[in-house]
């Protein structure tokens, strides 16, 4: 099997993102937690679907879970939301570098957490 | 694979508003193995399903549709929110690579891995095996979800059968248990933990 056939096609995703399949910042990933920005109006130009987005974010999800609520690919998602990040819409959540691993204090806490459950 | 019934996509089930750090484990393994009975399990929220679509000769992966150029491949995920500001992520995908980095960054800054084994289908696990060993650095265990006509093989066998490291941890499961569940995270991080990647606190 050639592994480089296995590519991302979002075809839908050049219309939708005015053409570009690559999202103006390289940091997000699924688990990104992003959330509107109340006091921002979204531009008037904006389409449906980053209405859709913003409304959905007006409490913090994560980037996967807005992308299945809205039933559209991650990769496209991730276009829309660096889009909207930029015109002030969305904040990203999470405050760390999402290349950046977690410490082992965050391992302690993720730990302590699941014995409780 | 369960199918999602419509109303699951049900949006509004927001993490609190403390919740400002979110951490991922992936979950991998062969078609059919549970990797979604086990994420939901123990997420909060009914697991989620997105889908990307890929170009493909269609080799093992849509065995419906042969001769389709394009074929969609679904990730399905939930999450528990562990502590008042951490949530932690699951993500369910097929083992090899190719699929990862279908859904960019997946793997990177993952906390580790559960890879999920059905002995009934052992050869199903080697190509994930060898990617994780070779061609990452993710700390992972290996899970044996046990269906009611998997072979009673000691874990040990199953141990040397997959050619593991002495120190990758591997446990049985029930992956629809919740406990079950939870104690094969709790084992992964606590794997995790060992390794020198994770020491630095960057909190």
């Amino acid at each position: 099997m050639d592994s480089e056939e296995y590519r991302d096609h979002p075809v839908r995703s050049y219309v939708l993102t005015s053409g570009r399949a690559h999202p103006s910042r390289n940091t997000l990933r699924p688990e990104t937690l992003v959330r509107a920005v109340e006091s921002r109006p979204v531009l008037s130009t904006a389409g449906r679907l980053e209405r859709e987005l913003v409304q959905l974010c007006h409490g913090t999800l994560a980037l996967a879970e807005v992308a299945a609520y809205l039933q559209l690919p991650v990769s496209l998602v991730a276009v829309m939301v660096s889009d909207l990040v930029d015109a002030g819409n969305l904040t990203i959540r999470s405050n760390h570098q999402a290349h950046v691993l977690p410490g082992k204090d965050i391992l302690e806490k993720i730990l302590d957490g699941l014995r409780k459950l | 694979m369960d199918s999602a019934s419509s109303d699951r996509t049900v949006p509004g089930q927001h993490l609190a508003p403390t919740v400002a750090r979110s951490v991922k484990i992936l979950v991998v393994g062969a078609f059919g193995v549970g990797k979604t009975t086990l994420i939901g399990a123990v997420s909060e929220i009914e697991p989620l399903r997105t889908e990307e679509r890929i170009t493909t000769a269609s080799v093992g992966i849509d065995p419906g549709q042969p001769n389709k150029e394009t074929t969609t491949v679904a990730m399905d995920f939930g999450r528990i929110t562990v502590t008042e500001d951490i949530a932690l992520y699951l993500f369910g995908t097929p083992g090899q690579r190719r699929f990862w980095d279908l859904w960019s960054g997946l793997a990177d800054g993952a906390v580790g891995a559960l890879v999920m084994i059905d002995t009934r289908h052992l050869e199903d696990s080697f190509e994930v095996l060898d990617q994780l060993e070779l061609r990452t650095k993710i700390p992972f265990a290996v899970v044996v979800n046990q269906f009611p006509d998997s072979p009673d093989y000691p874990l040990e066998r199953v141990r040397a059968a997959l050619d593991l490291l002495p120190e990758t941890p591997i446990v049985e499961c029930d992956a629809r248990d919740r406990q079950s569940a939870v104690l094969t995270l709790i084992t992964l991080v606590e794997h995790a933990m060992t390794f020198p990647v994770f020491q630095k606190v960057n909190a």
